[in-house]
């Protein structure tokens, strides 16, 4: 770690995103546009925030970096819109 | 740990179309993640309800917020040195004295003339919520501050491995309470603490879950808008510690308040109010069978008979909350 | 600008000094002998002379919790404890060194239980050196009225970024009356002026406090926190030098030497006690006896080099303290001991005195005198003395 320290030990705001924890995942949703109806629910329930909305109501887009794949996307979707997919290597 | 640009990393700058304004919420629109109040990147279990509510929490509060944070899952995976998920004031001191830090935070901003406008949010664990802090809450509660308590209860300390809290539920299995050839786990109901809190004269507690997303957010900004200490008792599953599928984390929250074990309702100036009445309640059995805590009560001989006594106190809530009135 | 010379009582003293200081959020729980302090701040609030969010906790655990919020919030605080109160803030204490806020705490010397005692001994305040707070040791009414604007200039220098301790013996200081010299608002302003936090709780610059440090970080930020200390030494001499010129008065920072410069035998002692050693001097130089106090006023950062420098010349050191760290000897004696560790210097007994509010007489102190001269030329033994001990009800080891 280069950077130094400072001198009261306090951490600059949302700095997280530096770690990419969508190298956590073992498998992937993936949204079937057609049969996204944007109900969001998806969007409210993802515990990394790692979904939102694609502009101009064209559905939802997953920002993977940060999904770990745990599937509540896929579970919850009263379409059932979701896949999940095994992780590629 | 290398820093990269987010925007330049992720799938979504190279396919994402822009949205027309700058979006202040994921249901408009893409928000780069430094940019968030609750920044992805922590090192949440996959499927933690707790980190999902308290990034439900924080973007219902606003930028406006200052936070203090007991020390427990959602302050360790949101704040490990040099990275932090919080886009707003946070401030992390000890296990149990997030009450206490926020007290003394909205004196300073009296003190300064700055308190108007800003929510002060003290948050913790079900841990140091029913247990450890109880005392502090109790006196924050009691001097009255301008200031919401949020308590994430997962129902045992699960940070420190799953052990039995005041709030882990009746006959629940965990690390200091497991169940044995001599036990069938927790022998204790779990503490009543949004009464607790209701019992300090305080304006308003409520119970939530984050498998009732939008409800979550209504109640935190209904809080804010009231002025004096209010009490949020959020319900947060927690596939790691209950021994369930990541993936079933909603829909066991769902179970849990649809059953009337975990019954959603609001206390306002002592008097309870919107009772959350599901539509059928299913039996206990239909929540206890998918977590592996609870996995001994259909494997025990006695279990049956534990099972009635867990519904008797469902029985309980629904008799008290008018459940299953229209 | 008169200066008001009057008679109060020490916890009004101190209470004044504070007062004086500008704080903004001052947070208390009571407990004897501290009591007279809070409840003279909160007059003071109730009449408007005093401006300052006043917060009654429901614990000594609370309240230090209230004030670290509110440091943290960027603004001056202040709380003061004693004895069990101090020990319930233990944690708390050690959390606000390792965040770096510039809490200023007067500790009014109490005994710590059990067994249960209200009475005066160091052992409390003692029993915090290690948590990376400054810590200032006060004779007197004047004294703990003094270091109070010097206690907040200090802390909150933004090349120091430290809390602070500022002790006074309980009831001996607290609840007695002497004439103090009270400061002038003017100037305790133009001394003390407004804090400005170098981080703070913002929503205009949010920042994390309180990150979680892992071991490739936690090791450093501790080390920051000991060069913090030690750096805090030049600028306890600078606050007491500025101090001396604006108010008049003459305080050396680490110690103060009291008729040492030939001494043969002397004794190192901390606050109110000094009053009586240095009649036991007056006594003993009438008679002849080469014999001197140091007053120790700043045990962390121990000053070790200025404790040789004034040590030195003598044969015996007795360090007489209000103290013990159990299985070992007194405290303040084991730092001495460490500041001649390696360099030659004079033998250096430890003496036990004064626990729970026992009296120290002057013709116990003059004892003290007169056995040290015997330990000339030897070595120190291994256990402290024990000064007035009563073996009349002490019953045979079972």
């Amino acid at each position: 770690m280069a950077d130094k320290l400072n001198e009261s030990a306090v951490t600059e705001p949302s700095s997280s995103p530096a770690t990419k924890t969508g190298a956590w995942r073992s498998q992937r949703p993936v949204v079937d546009l057609d049969k996204c109806i944007k109900c969001y629910i998806c969007i409210d329930l993802c515990p990394e925030g790692a979904i939102s909305a694609l502009p101009e109501k064209g559905g939802v887009q997953v920002d993977y970096d940060y999904c770990k794949g745990c599937g509540i996307c896929a579970s919850e979707c009263p379409q059932k819109a979701y896949t999940m997919a095994p992780e590629e290597k | 740990m290398t820093q990269t640009t987010p925007e330049a990393a992720t799938p979504n700058a190279a396919t994402a179309k822009a949205p027309a304004g700058k979006p202040k919420t994921l249901k408009e629109g893409y928000i780069p993640p430094k940019e968030r109040l609750f920044a992805p990147g922590h090192r949440g279990c996959a499927g933690c309800a707790e980190l999902l509510a308290a990034r439900l929490v924080i973007e219902a509060a606003g930028p406006n917020t200052i936070i203090a944070n007991n020390t427990g899952c959602l302050e360790v995976t949101t704040t490990p040195y040099p990275e932090s998920s919080w886009g707003v004031p946070w401030i992390h001191s000890l296990f149990e004295n997030a009450a206490a830090v926020a007290s003394g935070i909205e004196a300073a901003l009296i003190a300064q003339g700055k308190k108007e406008g800003i929510n002060i949010i003290a948050q913790g664990g079900d841990g140091s919520t029913v247990d450890i802090g109880l005392g502090l809450i109790s006196g924050m509660m009691e001097r009255g501050h301008d200031i919401l308590y949020v308590c994430y209860d997962n129902e045992a300390y699960m940070n420190t491995g799953v052990q039995r809290s005041g709030a882990t539920p009746f006959c629940a299995s965990t690390t200091t309470s497991p169940s044995g050839e001599l036990s069938f786990g927790n022998m204790r109901p779990k503490k009543p603490m949004p009464e607790i809190m209701a019992a300090h004269g305080i304006p308003y507690s409520a119970t939530a879950s984050a498998a009732y997303p939008r409800d979550l957010q209504k109640k935190v900004k209904k809080a804010l808008s009231i002025k004096g200490p209010k009490y949020l008792h959020v319900h947060v599953p927690c596939p790691t510690g209950w021994y369930a599928e990541s993936a079933d984390t909603i829909k066991i929250g769902r179970l849990a308040v649809e059953t009337g074990l975990f019954p959603i309702y609001e206390i306002e100036n002592g008097v309870v109010t919107n009772v959350m009445k599901p539509k059928k309640r299913p039996p206990v059995e239909d929540y206890l069978r998918t977590q592996n805590r609870f996995k001994h009560l259909f494997s025990k001989e006695g279990g049956a008979e534990v099972v009635k006594q867990i519904q008797a106190i469902a029985d309980k809530n629904a008799q008290r909350l008018g459940l299953d009135s229209k | 600008m008169m200066p008001r010379k009057t008679v109060v009582e020490g916890s009004m003293a101190v209470a004044e000094a504070v007062r004086l200081c500008r704080p903004q959020v001052i947070s208390a729980y009571p407990i004897t002998p501290q009591t007279h302090i809070v409840e003279d701040l909160s007059k003071m609030v109730a009449d408007g002379e005093l401006r300052c969010e006043f917060v009654n906790t429901e614990s000594e655990f609370a309240a230090a919790s209230v004030v670290l919020g509110a440091s943290a919030a960027g603004v001056r605080t202040y709380t003061a404890t004693t004895s069990q109160g101090l020990f319930l803030m233990f944690e708390v204490l050690y959390n606000i060194a390792g965040s770096r806020l510039p809490i200023n705490l007067t500790c009014a010397n109490r005994a710590v239980s059990a067994p249960i005692n209200i009475w005066n001994d160091q052992q409390d305040s003692v029993s915090l050196r290690d948590a990376g707070w400054l810590q200032l040791y006060c004779e007197d009414a004047q004294e703990i009225h003094d270091f109070q604007p010097i206690a907040f200039k200090v802390a909150e220098d933004p090349r120091v970024r430290l809390p602070i301790m500022t002790m006074m013996d309980g009831f001996v200081l607290t609840h007695t009356y002497e004439p103090v010299e009270l400061m002038d608002q003017e100037l305790v302003d133009s001394y003390l002026p407004a804090y400005k936090p170098v981080v703070k709780l913002d929503v205009a610059h949010p920042l994390t406090f309180g990150a979680f440090a892992q071991p490739n970080t936690y090791h450093e930020i501790r080390y920051m926190l000991n060069r913090a200390v030690m750096g805090a030494k030049p600028k306890i001499a600078a606050a007491f030098k500025e101090f001396n010129e604006t108010f008049g008065r003459d305080y050396a920072p680490f110690m103060e030497e009291y008729r040492s410069e030939d001494a043969d035998v002397l004794v190192l002692s901390l606050g109110s006690v000094c009053g009586t050693i240095k009649d036991a001097v007056d006594e003993l130089r009438t008679e002849g006896q080469k014999v001197g106090l140091v007053k120790l006023r700043m045990h962390r950062p121990l000053p070790k080099a200025e404790l040789r420098k004034a040590l030195d010349r003598a044969s015996v050191v007795a360090v007489v303290e209000k103290d013990i760290s159990m299985g070992q000897e007194g405290i303040i004696a084991t730092d001495v001991k460490s500041a001649f560790a390696g360099h030659d210097g004079p033998t250096v007994l430890s003496y036990v005195a004064g626990l729970g509010g026992r009296d120290v007489p002057v013709p116990d102190v003059k004892k003290v005198f007169k056995e040290a001269a015997a330990w000339k030329g030897r070595q120190a033994p291994d256990d402290p003395i024990w000064l007035g001990l009563n073996t009349g009800i002490i019953p045979e080891v079972q």
